[in-house]
């Protein structure tokens, strides 16, 4: 009797190793596999680009020109107008996205909560010329004629709201971008702030703190490391996101102080030029654009994780 | 609970399951596929006209489908090269260079004809027409001509007060043989131009005021949205959304617009094109509008798989000649017949 | 007492009209692509493959089932490697391997689509002198990966400890315990991620230019090229025909209902219990 119960815990036991080792081996594998993905297409692109990296080196990203006709090229202005398109979308859809997950996880009843939260999440499937369009021929005219007035005539001594009013503008690609990311952030927002654990919650009110006070002090602290993961994910799609930014940007690869002035990014550069080019250095260049997007999103990753250990390690308990 | 559980889970697999049915009935109502698809790619250019030439052609030859897919002249000359389609097509014909990485020789034939219209915002209606010459043209290009009241302009339009309104230049962002040829054009007329910028499907554009549109609907709706702006569009595009444009005067004087037969008439004008000779711009003539060129198409001379090359010779000795009928019901403009016997010609030379 | 409940008050009132300022977006762009298209969004078009511009009775019928072929497999290279590997960061997340994975996954996310679309490209099309439906799959994948992982791995790592604990406990293996105790828990914030990627590639076209290449004809063999939807709605909205215009239009509300309906069923069929 003893024995067989025995025989039958060491099989289950054995067995349960068994999957168990096999188990970590295939996430393991799984991880491994997308790990080598990412680095393979960085050596693809590192290869595409070895062409013109060795014909300008690093003056590729400060030098300002584009000539595909006599072969040099600059990255420089659209360095900057990723950069700057990319963080205005980020403040903006930050804003918006954490505070209407808030709302959404939260504050509102489920009558409105549910069917607000299918809304936001559905601008994620609109696709990227639609928004290029949309915005083309109805953000543009709005921001031309009704907001980049206004800010100019209130704002205009600040350099950023200064200058001539083009529809096509750094801002406008700015505002799109940032429609475009909110599902992003607002979608992951509210899940990581509903899961953050209801006795935090429930302890905070029963102390007598406001609901939003709680969300203040206990839940979006709590929240912080998932919302934080979001608008990193939403920082990235900003800055690869091709074909609606290149309709509204201006496409013009030049630095202004100007908000309201047309500029170009790195991703808009590769999708306009990318079908059409045909010499070697043309492609290497576009290529490289593509890699410079990479290390960019490396650099601010990187700069984002380093933000993240100084400020957020003392208090990351679950 | 578990029971509840698993009702949903049933709905969700019978709503999977009905989907796929239906999909399997759309394949099976689906019209028999033909025999042998070929493919094409390239230029987005003559897409619509190539879409409508092929299927055409397949209702006439039942046994023949052609899958022609736009992913850009550089595209289809890439792809052309590593042998990945049947044909190619590019608003320029390949260079030395690209020839060279062929590795074998190509034969190119014209195929299709387009022209571009100046399209231009202003507040105040022009009933007699914006004239403007082709080197005024090319000087607010440079950014040499401001504004629009300009006397460079005015004097051109001395019936219309000009308002006081700086010129917006708008031109194509992306890399597009319709820049080529205006680029070409501007080359011609403008030998400042030819130094500073140069002839291609992607540049760098002068002016200070400038903006760049993606596609002929970037371009048109930058020009639409701004009061003052001035930019070049396909004729198909001015036909079929009854755009504005500028009356240009030609190198023999005459102010004409961008039509099916003003483009025509400078087609005509130079018969024996080649794909190294192959510009077509600011030609001599009444009636010639300046800013014109031919998409082209390639194919190997020695192929390797002969039955498909003969089936794509077929296809495209057809639409340079029968298919070209049909040309302006989509709003491009027929090959003139000199031009489409020397295509025909060319394509014979390939070795079956 | 006084300041401290309109303070708060202020809040939640910025908080909804925040939310509602987003969906009210929403609802505005919705309203310009229903306008522009429903008119052109009939059976026939639901039906009928691609005709040329101006000739009546055309469809993007096969671009409908492309992109259900072309995403299906993309979702079914993505969703396994994605949560496996999501899981892997959740549970054993501290190692220099994980804390790369992460930094990896949040780099690839930065990258513009057309630059994997030509990865995809060299290393699934180019060898095989082929396009396919397949290539365009394998650059969705990727393209959906980091969303999919790092939602997999903050959900997972969101569930209570003591919920895997309890599962050892009882002599569960660790094998079990996460996958028939700990992912479930952590379904809801994985289908997040999930309706986002998909969502997400619905309206992607770039990769597709050089990979499934596109078509004006029925094909269900994944390893041609195929038609997509998006695709077919980019290229016409870039043409210069009203014809062709109406169609994207209906094309992108096609897309839009489909990712909805999608949003709806998931979360209605997979509901897990409300946490408040």
């Amino acid at each position: 009797m003893n024995a067989s119960i025995q025989a039958l815990e060491q099989r289950h036991v054995r067995r349960s190793l068994v999957s168990d080792r096999a188990f970590v081996l295939f996430i393991y594998l799984a991880t491994l596999l997308f790990v080598a993905t990412v680095l393979g297409l960085f050596a693809m692109l590192l290869l595409g680009s070895w062409t013109s990296i060795r014909e300008f080196g690093f003056s590729f990203l400060w030098t300002s020109e584009w000539n595909p006709i006599t072969g040099r090229f600059g990255a420089l202005p659209m360095i900057y107008g990723t950069v700057v398109s990319s963080l205005t979308a980020l403040v903006l859809a930050g804003i918006v996205g954490v505070f209407g997950a808030a709302y959404l996880a939260d504050f509102a009843p489920r009558f409105i909560s549910v069917p607000l939260s299918f809304l936001i999440e559905l601008l994620a499937a609109v696709p990227s010329v639609v928004f290029g369009l949309w915005g083309l021929f109805v953000l543009a005219p709005v921001l031309r004629t009704v907001v980049d007035p206004f800010l100019q005539a209130h704002f205009g001594m600040v350099p950023l709201f200064s200058g001539p009013i083009f529809g096509s503008s750094l801002f406008t690609a700015g505002i799109l971008l940032a429609i475009m990311i909110i599902p992003t952030i607002s979608a992951i927002s509210r899940d990581v702030i509903a899961a953050v654990i209801p006795e935090h919650r429930e302890g905070s009110l029963a102390l007598g703190v406001t609901r939003w006070e709680t969300m203040w002090h206990v839940l979006l602290p709590g929240a912080r490391s998932g919302i934080f993961g979001a608008c990193i994910l939403a920082l990235g799609r900003a800055f690869g996101e091709t074909i609606a930014t290149t309709m509204v940007i201006g496409n013009k690869p030049a630095i202004a102080a100007s908000l309201f002035a047309p500029s170009y990014t790195l991703a808009s550069v590769v999708a306009n030029e990318f079908t059409e080019a045909t010499t070697d250095m043309y492609l290497s260049a576009l290529i490289e654009l593509g890699l410079l997007l990479f290390v960019v999103s490396m650099i601010v990753n990187a700069a984002a994780r380093v933000l993240t250990w100084t400020l957020l390690r003392p208090s990351k308990g679950r | 609970m578990s029971s509840k559980f698993f009702s949903r889970r049933t709905i969700l697999g019978s709503i999977v399951s009905a989907v796929l049915v239906g999909l399997l009935g759309m394949t099976v109502a689906a019209p028999a596929l033909a025999d042998t698809q070929l493919t094409g790619a390239g230029s987005t250019f003559v897409y619509p006209f190539f879409s409508k030439a092929f299927y055409e052609y397949s209702r006439k030859h039942t046994d023949v489908n052609v899958n022609y897919q736009s992913i850009g002249s550089g595209g289809g000359i890439q792809q052309f090269i590593a042998r990945t389609v049947d044909f190619g097509a590019s608003d320029v014909p390949m260079n030395a260079d690209e020839l060279k990485r062929a590795g074998a020789p190509v034969v190119q034939i014209p195929v299709a004809l387009g022209g571009e219209a100046i399209t231009y915002n202003l507040p105040v209606e022009i009933k007699a027409g914006l004239k403007l010459t082709r080197e005024a043209l090319a000087d607010i290009y440079l950014g040499k001509i401001a504004k629009w009241n300009d006397p460079e302009i005015a004097k051109l339009n001395s019936q219309t007060t000009l308002p006081d309104l700086p010129i917006v230049v708008v031109h194509r962002s992306d890399g597009s043989g319709t820049t080529f040829i205006f680029t070409d054009f501007l080359s011609t007329v403008s030998s400042e131009w030819k130094e500073k910028v140069g002839t291609g499907k992607s540049v760098q554009w002068p002016a200070q005021s400038s903006v760049g549109g993606k596609g002929n609907e970037g371009v048109a709706g930058q020009v639409r949205q701004t009061p003052g702006a001035i930019g070049y569009v396909e004729l198909a595009y001015v036909l079929e959304n009854h755009m504005e444009q500028v009356l240009l005067q030609n190198v023999s004087g005459k102010y004409v617009a961008c039509t099916e037969a003003t483009v025509q008439a400078a087609a005509a004008t130079k018969p024996d094109i080649t794909p190294r000779d192959f510009s077509i711009v600011d030609r001599k003539g009444n009636d010639t509008w300046p800013i014109a060129g031919y998409t082209w198409a390639m194919l190997y001379a020695d192929p390797t798989d002969k039955v498909r090359a003969k089936l794509t010779q077929d296809v495209l000795a057809w639409t340079v000649t029968e298919g070209q009928a049909i040309a302006s019901s989509v709003d491009y403009v027929p090959l003139p017949r000199n031009v489409q016997a020397s295509a025909k010609k060319a394509l014979a030379q390939i070795h079956l | 007492m006084r300041t401290r409940d309109l303070s708060s008050g202020f809040g939640v009132v910025i908080s909804a009209l925040c939310a509602g300022l987003a969906a009210a977006i929403l609802l505005l762009i919705l309203g310009y692509v229903a306008r522009e298209g429903a008119g052109a969004l009939t059976w026939t078009y639901l039906s009928q493959i691609p005709r040329p511009v101006n000739v009546p009775g055309g469809g993007v019928a096969n671009g409908i089932v492309g992109s259900f072929i072309i995403i299906g497999i993309a979702a079914l290279i993505a969703v396994p490697i994605g949560t496996l590997a999501g899981i892997y960061l959740a549970l054993y997340g501290r190692s220099w391997f994980a804390e790369t994975t992460r930094f990896l996954a949040d780099v690839l996310s930065g990258v513009p689509s057309i630059a994997i679309g030509l990865f995809a490209y060299t290393v699934f099309v180019a060898p095989f002198k082929h396009f396919s439906a397949v290539s365009a799959s394998i650059a969705f994948a990727v393209l959906m990966l980091p969303l999919i992982i790092r939602t997999a791995e903050e959900s997972i790592s969101r569930v209570p400890v003591r919920i895997r604990e309890s599962a050892l406990a009882w002599g569960i293996s660790s094998y079990a315990a996460t996958i028939h105790i700990v992912v479930p828990a952590a379904r809801s914030g994985m289908i997040t991620g999930l309706l986002l990627a998909l969502a997400r590639v619905t309206g992607e076209t770039a990769p597709l230019l050089f990979t499934a290449f596109g078509s004006q004809f029925w094909e269900l063999n994944p390893t041609n090229p195929m038609a997509e939807l998006s695709l077919q709605v980019f290229t016409y909205a870039i043409s210069p025909y009203e014809d062709w215009h109406r169609q994207a239009w209906a094309g992108a509300l096609l897309l839009i209902i489909a990712v909805f309906i999608l949003n709806v069923g998931a979360r209605f069929a997979l509901r897990t219990q409300t946490r408040r």
